[in-house]
């Protein structure tokens, strides 16, 4: 009943799971004007608190809930010293994403190669039964099917609701957005903690489920620049910027697929989405795209301008005061 | 609803901003609060509507004393504020900016949003696409679009600071219409911040004057402007003297130039500018003036057609050799394109002036900067960051550092925003210059201001020039028309 295919799109879908998670957390904190640099680190350290604490507690739930706490802590700290200590979100980021990592390998390095608990996995009932779509998206454990309702949500809670209005506008515009009445400091904080608490989960979707373990040298260290990378690619829009790990990880898959025939290095993809992320970045910025909308009839050139708009929120990085 | 407000004070360091203000305003009438850039009257408008809190002071609606401290809180009492610059969300929607900060649910009802959106533009002759981002709007329209979310918003002091800046004739004719609506008709309180007294003049019904952050006068319309001026700035000011032209050789000949931006396409376009003379140029923004500007200096190439600077073929030639060529240029944005913001004023004199070795000879940097500060009676110190100046000093800068006798001078609206004094005198010394023998060519969307100090006046519309060869001739009306698209014969008559 399974083809070949629906099994290889199967697993992609599986193995793009963290990138999705901490591409998507770390959109969301984007959007509200605060840059989370410290992906790399954290996702190290969340993947390692949540093994280790799965592994002594012998409960998945209870690690997948301390690596979230984790995550959520880094990107607090961030915000924290920017908003309360003035300092700047790059830099406490940069220095956040290096002692996030050595904490990982220095507090995991007694639990490294060992057995723990893991995430099963959990077909759907009925849905499982579909042909190819069941495989692909119906036979997964619990973080897979987290990462398609976060999609999801993401995207209807940022265009759809009211919440979604205030939590563009702080990122774009803090100005506009206090005037009308929103709390620009709360804000902040409440989705840099969301996103930072989906960084957490997505580093403990790695230790629990989709590489299961620790290691050391940890073995999705360079994902979090990658998922910074996404981000970019994504203009900051959570459908792209899914699409864009999915992408990635597809493109991985089938290079290590050649890799096991020809000698092709897997560190040239790991490559790819900065080259993505470039040439995005060139097509946007040529006005190639312009010309084309131009082209389009009224409706379609409203879709493209919301989905191919790819200019980081203005106030990204940036404190607000009021005057 | 009536507001008043009493013995409102408020301090910057050791600025009084307000001092001592009173003041009533009616329902149903249109207030002008006039005063010359740094009056107080932002700082007046932005305590009554909450983005500042007074030092000390009252605040009474309908003769009961309010308190409040944001601008929601305003709202709240129905006192709104259209800010100098639209406090509006760019990526975000037409129809979302006017949603946010509505009271809606968590899941605003959208085409319930879209009806009354269409109802309010409607009802006030505002054509606004309520799905175009933000962003690409003109001011103009982002305006149009606040006036529309405050009134939803259930506003009855409406108020709007320097709303004229930057929109075309057409859009202040229908900005005014409606003005006049909300407060005849719906009994609104308008108040209009201005420092533009034509705009006053045409519109308000009653003015309160501001000077350097005390209350010096009200008065009920009608006024003449010479008793507002006298009011403004203590004096009756007459701008400077010009004398007849006597233009000398040809400076600048531009042949057939072919330009095109993202918004107009310019083909064939001649201008000559000659010694002592002033050309300037009229049109809506992105009517072409400033591809012309731009290919004058050496900052656009053009896409066919050749840029002579005394008589030596220039086209294409880099902004160096430009200058080499006596040419100098003042862009419209003074802190994006003229200045550099986090270097002082000294470092800005330096950076022109003081020599080309390797080191820098701080020293003779401020000496300089004394000078010029002196000489061109700019508010601040050598070491001041640029940034930290008034727009009208930062123009002030921008004239200093522009060489004594240029040939040939290319300024972008060089008095934007500036007040009648300041601007009268960035005047004086453009009208120095060129009285030495320099030939100026200005862009302005200020009517008066390119009737008054032009001799020719080039008119653009949507890439098309059109020459106005005595501007004495012409009224601020008749080039209102021009602008708009009507040809020269149609109105004005050859
Ligand atoms: N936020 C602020 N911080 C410091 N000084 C300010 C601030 N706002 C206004 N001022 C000063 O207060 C004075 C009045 O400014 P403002 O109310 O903006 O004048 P206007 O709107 O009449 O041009 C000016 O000297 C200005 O420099
Ligand atoms: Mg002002």
């Amino acid at each position: 009943m399974d083809s070949e295919l629906a099994r290889v799109l199967g697993s992609v879908v599986a193995n793009a799971t963290p990138l999705v998670i901490a591409s998507l957390g770390e959109t969301i904190t984007e959007r509200v004007g605060v840059i989370n640099l410290s992906l790399d680190g954290s996702l190290q350290l969340a993947a390692m608190v949540a093994f280790v604490t799965a592994y002594a507690s012998g409960n998945a739930m209870l690690g997948l809930a301390a690596g979230l706490i984790a995550g959520l802590l880094v990107a607090l700290l961030i915000l924290f010293s920017n908003i309360a200590l003035r300092q700047d979100q790059v830099a406490v980021g940069f220095v956040l994403t290096l002692l996030a990592a050595d904490l990982a390998q220095f507090l995991g390095q007694n639990y490294t190669r060992i057995p723990g608990p893991t995430f099963p996995t959990i077909p759907i009932p009925l849905l499982r039964d579909i042909p190819f779509l069941g495989t692909v998206f119906f036979n997964h454990n619990a973080l897979v099917y987290f990462s398609f309702i976060l999609l999801a949500a993401t995207w209807f809670v940022m265009y759809r609701t009211r919440w979604g209005l205030a939590l563009r506008a702080v990122g774009e515009r803090p100005a506009a957005a206090f005037a009308r009445g929103t709390n620009v400091t709360r804000t902040r904080y409440l989705y840099t903690a969301i996103g930072g608490a989906l960084v957490g989960v997505a580093g403990a979707s790695y230790s629990l489920a989709i590489k299961a373990g620790w290691a050391n040298p940890a073995v999705m260290r360079g994902d979090g620049w990658i998922a910074l990378a996404i981000v970019i690619f994504g203009g900051w829009h959570p459908l792209r910027v899914a699409f864009g790990a999915y992408l990635f990880t597809g493109l991985r898959a089938l290079a290590s697929t050649i890799q096991q025939t020809t000698e092709f290095p897997l560190v040239l993809v790991n490559a790819v989405p900065w080259v993505l992320m470039i040439l995005t970045l060139l097509l946007v910025s040529s006005g190639l795209v312009e010309r084309l909308m131009l082209l389009s009839p009224p409706w379609a050139q409203r879709l493209l301008r919301n989905f191919l708009r790819s200019a980081p929120p203005v106030a990204l990085g940036t404190q607000f005061t009021r005057e | 609803m009536s507001v008043e407000v009493r013995h409102i004070h408020k301090t910057f360091g050791a600025v009084h901003a307000n001092d001592d203000i009173s003041l009533t305003f009616a329902d149903g009438r249109i207030y002008g609060i006039l005063g010359e850039n740094g009056a107080g009257k932002s700082t007046l408008m932005k305590i009554l509507s909450g983005f500042y809190l007074a030092d000390s002071g009252q605040i009474l609606i309908d003769g009961r004393l309010v308190h409040y401290d944001t601008p929601r809180g305003a709202i709240e009492v129905g006192i709104g504020m259209l800010a100098q610059d639209p406090l509006d969300v760019g990526p975000l929607t037409v129809l979302e900016n006017f949603v946010y900060g509505q009271p809606v649910g968590p899941l605003p009802d959208w085409q319930a949003a879209r009806r009354r959106f269409a109802e309010l533009a409607e009802r006030l002759g505002f054509r606004l696409e309520p799905d175009m981002p933000v962003e690409r709007l003109s001011i103009g329209q982002r305006q149009e679009l606040e006036i529309i979310r405050l009134l939803a918003l259930g506003v009855r002091v409406l108020i709007l600071d320097e709303p004229t800046t930057g929109i075309s004739a057409e859009q202040k004719s229908v900005l005014f219409a409606s003005l006049q609506r909300l407060a005849r008709e719906d009994g609104l309180t308008i108040l209009f911040v201005s420092h533009k007294l034509e705009d006053v003049l045409e519109l308000c019904d009653e003015v309160a004057v501001l000077r350097l952050g005390r209350l010096v006068g009200t008065a009920v319309m009608p006024v003449t402007t010479g008793e507002l001026v006298a009011m403004m700035f203590g004096q009756a000011l007459a701008p400077p003297s010009r004398r007849a032209a006597t233009p000398g050789d040809t400076v600048l000949e531009v042949q057939d130039l072919f330009m095109a931006s993202e918004r107009v396409v310019m083909r064939d376009c001649q201008v000559c500018v000659r010694a002592g003379e002033v050309v300037g140029l009229a049109g809506l923004d992105g009517s072409g003036q400033q591809l012309l500007t731009r290919a004058c200096v050496g900052l656009a190439r053009p896409l066919g057609g050749r840029v002579l600077i005394n008589g030596v073929d220039m086209t294409g030639r880099p902004y160096r050799d430009f200058l080499a060529a006596g040419v100098s240029f003042g862009a419209a944005g003074r802190l994006e394109e003229g200045l550099v913001a986090g270097l002082t004023l000294a470092e800005h004199f330096i950076l022109t002036d003081a020599g080309q070795g390797w080191w820098i000879d701080r020293e003779r940097g401020r000496q300089i900067a004394e000078e010029r500060i002196a000489h061109y009676r700019i508010m601040g110190r050598p070491d001041s960051p640029i940034e930290t100046l008034s727009g009208g000093n930062q123009q002030r800068v921008l004239m200093a550092l522009i060489p004594p006798a240029p040939r040939l001078l290319v300024l972008e609206h060089p008095t934007r925003g500036l007040d009648v004094e300041s601007a009268r005198w960035i005047w004086e010394q453009i009208l120095a210059r060129c009285a030495a023998g320099t030939a100026v060519m200005f862009t302005s969307a200020d009517l008066d201001e390119l009737v008054t100090y032009s001799d020719r006046i080039l008119v653009f519309y949507a890439g098309q020039v059109t020459e106005v060869p005595d501007a004495r001739s012409v009224t601020v009306d008749e080039l209102g028309h021009l602008i708009g698209g009507q040809r020269v014969g149609e109105e004005a008559g050859r």
